[in-house]
């Protein structure tokens, strides 16, 4: 495509200065670029606030604040206006969409708080809070979507506005949401994920035009798909028995459509951690399935993750991430305590699988 | 002002609530702007019928193959018009950010103002991968709306089979537990491959993540097919201060529950001051004038969660660098993936350090470019050669390290072993 475009634009066009990644020195905060590399402690004064203390003795407190990730610029326009009134003009964002403004002055704290609380963006997220959903595009922006990403998250995160804004879980909790299994959103102590249940629908009229065939068959990751002809038209096949319903091969081939209305439903997932603290990193397990693709607010699944945190919250001891309280726990107890179904389809036979499966007779009764 | 509204009743209903809402957002700019109007449209259509209508297609800009994701709408009348006119081309230019995502205010203003002129005046901070997702311009603005970004000092990100756009944690900037300069690493690593994010051929992504220490805020392990994952090798520092000040406020239960009990080699010990031991690897500290911690750092495995619970009482060591991983992926296509040590420690403290990382981030693209096959990421291609294979062809010595036990069974042959003994015996002479 590149070239293609290349070859048919007129010499005049302008080329692209190929900068790359922009230097951050200029952005930085004057304290943090004063103290950069020479950071001794920190603490936290109050839930959303963070205190950072050099070698040197300077001293910043860090406000962060929820929003809504996919802003308008009048939105964004007012967050400048505080950055601008209180931090020296210098903003930063977290990995999980929240915004950060650094003051060196204690006083500023609190009427910065109060500013931001005044224009509706909470300020949290920090410890052993519930944080912003790590999310992806759903039917906003998406090619592919199953479901939406960012109504999904403002409905979970209007319910878990408290725990937001405290910091009462044990330990810090990371939420995602994902619209496909392709699971942008990643690895989080609690995930929700689409979960298909059907195999695609293939419009076959469309295949041989839209579909490069052989990509289409390599890309399924039990070898269902077969070419064939079908009314006469190249297209492709699949066998139904061995599909599990991925929708690996629906990117590549549109016409093989995976998303469906009532079929296409949500399944939670908990227990990853990316931290190498205490435990190895850990990926997150399928606890839960089934639950529908109910928009505009999903109640099924706002349900699903607070009973989850409620009782994690009661159970857990202080520091224990939901893996590591479920290390301690067992997962007889987790699916006891949570009242979820433990079902056949939770037990793993995909490659590797029988590394899941309990090979010694460690059991809590 | 704009035309009118259609009805959005299911969109309405997520503007009640606390949570900043993204349709109230929408909704400012449908006041101006046609494009908004009919992109709630859609958006009302999706959330009525529980489907997607977007599209993908061929929109760039000139020089570039890739970081402009292609929108059309597929939502049609009968006549084959699209339904929503306005919003029927609907791209997003994927933007990289600066190291640890720190901004000042004129920047995001002048952002603003380029995409109130050019595109939806909807953006995002930030995309998955990292990028500033500038979302909704039509073909005809993305190459307007680029040129004035780029003018501005910022380049679009990758998309497709590309070296992708990175993510660094706020690092030595702002945090006490960073442990090298992930700033200068990132870009470092980043502007090497300019070509590969601009112009994708490679057999798919290729994720860079760098995170200052064992916490990997930037969730490197389970995601980048090259983790640096900040770490040290002496001994953790201590404050005497700090930790007495700890133990006021917290106490003998939580010191022995919440951190002895956590440590997961159990080489953190709370003991009487006088048998505290001391010694090269020791770390020790009073807590109070009858109590204190022992660590032996050989026996540390540099989790974090010590010097995360009593932060600045207990600190990361002075010889810092960072752990290398390779290999870490999502689901798609065969199940989540980890990455895998390949470089136990390497030091980042000086441009030469910093080059040995930027030459081996080349020479795994170059193996990655030449022996993946299409649609494979390093974490596949490295189960289906082998680890040994990998290093072997990176000329990178077999470490324990990079294990979690050796195999457990026999099904390899091994007529090489003695020349590898004699291998590993002469170049531990040579050092």
């Amino acid at each position: 495509m590149n070239q293609a475009v290349q070859a048919a634009a007129p010499a005049a066009k302008r080329k692209p200065k190929e900068t790359g990644v922009p230097d951050n020195q200029k952005y930085l905060h004057p304290m943090l670029a004063k103290n950069y590399g020479n950071w001794k402690y920190h603490d936290r004064p109050r839930p959303g606030v963070l205190h950072h203390v050099s070698h040197s003795g300077d001293e910043v407190w860090t406000v962060r604040a929820g929003t809504a990730r996919q802003m308008d610029i009048y939105t964004i326009r007012k967050l400048c206006d505080i950055g601008d009134k209180f931090a020296d003009g210098r903003v930063r964002f977290t990995i999980r969409s929240n915004i950060e403004f650094i003051v060196a002055d204690e006083k500023k704290v609190a009427p910065l708080i109060t500013e931001l609380e005044k224009h509706g963006f909470p300020v949290g997220g920090t410890g052993n809070s519930v944080t912003m959903i790590a999310h992806t595009q759903g039917w906003l922006h998406c090619d592919i979507p199953g479901t939406d990403a960012s109504g999904v998250v403002k409905s979970l995160m209007d319910e878990l506005y408290d725990e937001f804004r405290r910091e009462e879980m044990p330990n810090r909790v990371h939420l995602s949401t994902s619209c496909c299994e392709i699971n942008c959103g990643g690895q989080a102590d609690i995930a929700i994920i689409v979960q298909h249940t059907k195999p695609p629908v293939i419009n076959h009229d469309l295949v041989a035009n839209v579909c490069e065939r052989p990509t289409v068959v390599a890309r399924c990751p039990v070898a269902a798909i077969r070419p064939a002809m079908v009314n006469g038209k190249p297209s492709l096949e699949i066998d139904e028995a061995k599909c599990m319903c991925c929708g690996a091969c629906y990117p590549p081939c549109p016409p093989m459509q995976i998303n469906d209305p009532e079929n296409s439903k949500l399944a939670i997932w908990v227990g990853g951690k990316n931290s190498n603290a205490r435990g190895k990193p850990t990926f997150m397990k399928m606890v839960a399935s089934g639950l529908p693709n109910n928009a505009p607010r999903w109640p099924e699944v706002a349900e699903a993750v607070k009973n989850i945190l409620r009782v994690y919250k009661e159970d857990a001891r202080p520091w224990e991430r939901i893996a590591d309280w479920i290390d301690r726990i067992g997962w007889p107890r987790f699916f006891e305590k949570t009242g979820l179904p433990f079902t056949k389809y939770l037990i793993d036979d995909w490659r590797g699988s029988r590394a899941n499966l309990n090979a010694s007779t460690h059991i809590r009764f | 002002m704009a035309k009118k509204m259609h009805d959005t009743p299911n969109l309405d209903q997520l503007e009640s609530g606390p949570w900043p809402s993204f349709v109230t957002g929408l909704k400012d700019l449908a006041k101006e702007k046609d494009y908004v109007v009919d992109l709630l449209g859609q958006l009302e259509e999706s959330y009525k019928t529980r489907k997607g209508y977007w599209k993908g297609g061929t929109v760039g800009v000139f020089g570039y193959g890739g970081g402009v994701i292609p929108r059309f709408t597929e939502l049609k009348n009968e006549d084959g018009t699209p339904k929503f006119k306005d919003s029927a081309e609907f791209h997003t230019l994927r933007v990289m950010p600066p190291p640890g995502m720190h901004y000042d205010t004129d920047t995001l203003r002048q952002f603003c103002d380029i995409w109130e002129k050019h595109g939806s005046g909807l953006i995002a901070f930030h995309g998955q991968s990292g990028d500033i997702m500038f979302q909704g311009a039509t073909t005809d603005n993305v190459q307007k709306a680029f040129d004035e970004i780029n003018e501005m000092g910022f380049d679009l990100g990758g998309a497709g089979p590309a070296v992708r756009t990175s993510m660094s944690c706020v690092g030595a900037a702002r945090c006490e537990q960073s442990c090298y300069n992930e700033a200068q690493a990132h870009r470092a690593v980043l502007n090497t491959f300019l070509d590969d994010i601009h112009r994708p051929s490679l057999p798919y992504k290729f994720k860079f993540k760098f995170s200052g220490c064992p916490n990997d805020c930037m969730n490197s392990v389970q995601r980048a097919d090259m983790a640096v994952i900040g770490t040290w090798r002496d001994k953790m520092r201590s404050d005497e201060g700090l930790a007495k000040k700890w133990f006021a406020k917290h106490g003998m239960d939580e010191l022995v529950n919440d951190v002895v009990a956590r440590c997961p080699t159990k080489t953190f010990q709370v003991k009487e001051l006088n048998k505290i031991k001391s010694g090269e690897h020791i770390t020790s500290v009073a807590v109070s004038d009858t109590h204190g911690i022992e660590i032996n750092n050989q026996d540390c495995v540099r989790c974090m969660h010590c010097i995360n619970v009593m932060t600045g009482a207990l600190a990361t060591g002075t010889d810092k660098g960072a752990t290398i991983l390779v290999g870490g992926k999502s689901h798609l296509k065969i199940g989540g993936l980890m990455g895998t040590v390949v470089i136990p420690f390497m030091k980042l403290d000086t441009e030469e350090d910093v080059e040995k990382l930027v030459d081996l981030a080349q020479r795994t693209i170059d193996f990655f470019a030449e022996n993946a096959l299409e649609h494979e990421r390093t974490g596949e291609m490295i189960e289906r050669i082998g680890l040994s294979n990998f290093l072997d062809a990176m000329e990178i010595d077999v470490d324990p390290a990079m294990v979690n036990s050796p195999r457990m069974n026999p099904y390899v042959r091994t007529d090489g072993w003695e020349e590898e003994v004699s291998k590993i015996n002469a170049k531990k002479k040579a050092a």
